[in-house]
């Protein structure tokens, strides 16, 4: 079993009026020093091992569902979960 | 001519769809839910607007693996018209039969308000009726109708004329004042705006009503060729 770790945010290019009103409310509560706030989502998936490689499959599900590869850009993490014997 | 109103989960914009069909273009209309598989016997295929499966995840991202959707790939593959309103132009970019992805509002707010469009395009199935009146005003109501699109992509819809209608007075930050767009075929379109909520004087504007008329006609015409 793997632990999938996805986390989405927009690409640079992509005004993020979420994470700016974030900014703007930070900045309301007087932490001046916050230079931007980047809002975008995360994902945990556990998934059982198959014949494919784990990695090859995080990718396409990336690309067809998690994110909208149009504007957004993705990373994750794969961790192999230990099972209980 | 025979319409299909696709009906997913969340969608709230299908009855209104439905009476600007039936009622005011008097029409043959079906509510056809996301779990079907075939369109055969239908003209066209609507998309309506509403919040398919919740806007879960993004707009438009879980309805575009809805089971009705292959047949519509299929139906838009086939060449014939397919309309996205609001909602259904993000579940049509998500599918990837349209270009592009509709992002939040530049303000973050959601925005319903009535809002000036130009025609840009009058030579599409979709627009011909606008040809002597390309100022129009419809009702928009959404948070995520902020179009994108890259440069290269933009160059594209420009090349092809796709780009179908601009506000006049950008709302939400749209790429180049875009409202709606067609698919280099042309048999696509998807638009923010509400053109079944401009189709009779009650309703404060029968600008819409173009839209509708300009389909049956080009459909009626090609039909008797």
């Amino acid at each position: 079993m793997y632990l999938v770790k996805v986390t989405v945010t927009y690409k640079e290019s992509i005004l993020d009026p979420k994470g700016e009103a974030i900014n703007d409310a930070l900045q309301r509560l007087g932490y001046h020093n916050v230079q931007s706030v980047e809002l975008g989502k995360y994902f945990e998936l556990q998934v059982a091992k198959s014949d494919r490689p784990i990695a090859e499959q995080v990718n396409e599900m990336c690309d067809r569902l998690l994110a909208n590869v149009n504007m957004e850009t993705y990373h994750y993490e794969i961790t192999e979960m230990r099972t209980q014997a | 001519m025979k319409f299909a109103v696709i009906v997913f989960p969340g969608s709230n914009c299908d009855a209104d769809m439905a009476n600007a069909l039936r009622d005011v273009c008097h029409c043959a209309v079906e509510l056809v839910p996301a779990t079907a598989t075939t369109l055969t016997g239908y003209d066209a295929v609507v998309l309506p607007g509403g919040f398919s499966y919740g806007d879960y995840l993004r707009s438009g991202a879980i309805a575009r693996f809805a089971p009705v959707m292959a047949a519509v790939q299929a139906f838009a593959t086939a060449g014939k018209p397919v309309v996205g309103i609001c909602n259904g132009f993000q579940i049509l970019t998500e599918a990837g039969l349209l270009p592009g992805a509709l992002r939040a509002n530049r303000s973050s707010q959601f925005i319903c308000q009535a809002s000036r469009l130009h025609v840009c395009n009058p030579h599409t199935q979709f627009t011909t009726a606008y040809a002597k009146q390309p100022d129009i005003q419809l009702p928009i109501a959404h948070g995520e109708g902020n179009y994108y699109c890259d440069a290269a992509t933009l160059a594209d819809l420009r090349e092809h004329q796709q780009i179908v209608f601009e506000y006049v007075d950008n709302p939400n930050g749209s790429v180049a004042n875009i409202a709606g767009i067609v698919n280099r075929q042309g048999n696509v379109l998807g638009m923010m705006p509400h053109p079944e909520r401009a189709v009779e004087q009650l309703l404060g504007s029968i600008d819409g009503l173009g839209l509708f008329t300009s389909l049956i006609e080009n459909h009626r015409e090609e039909t008797h060729v």
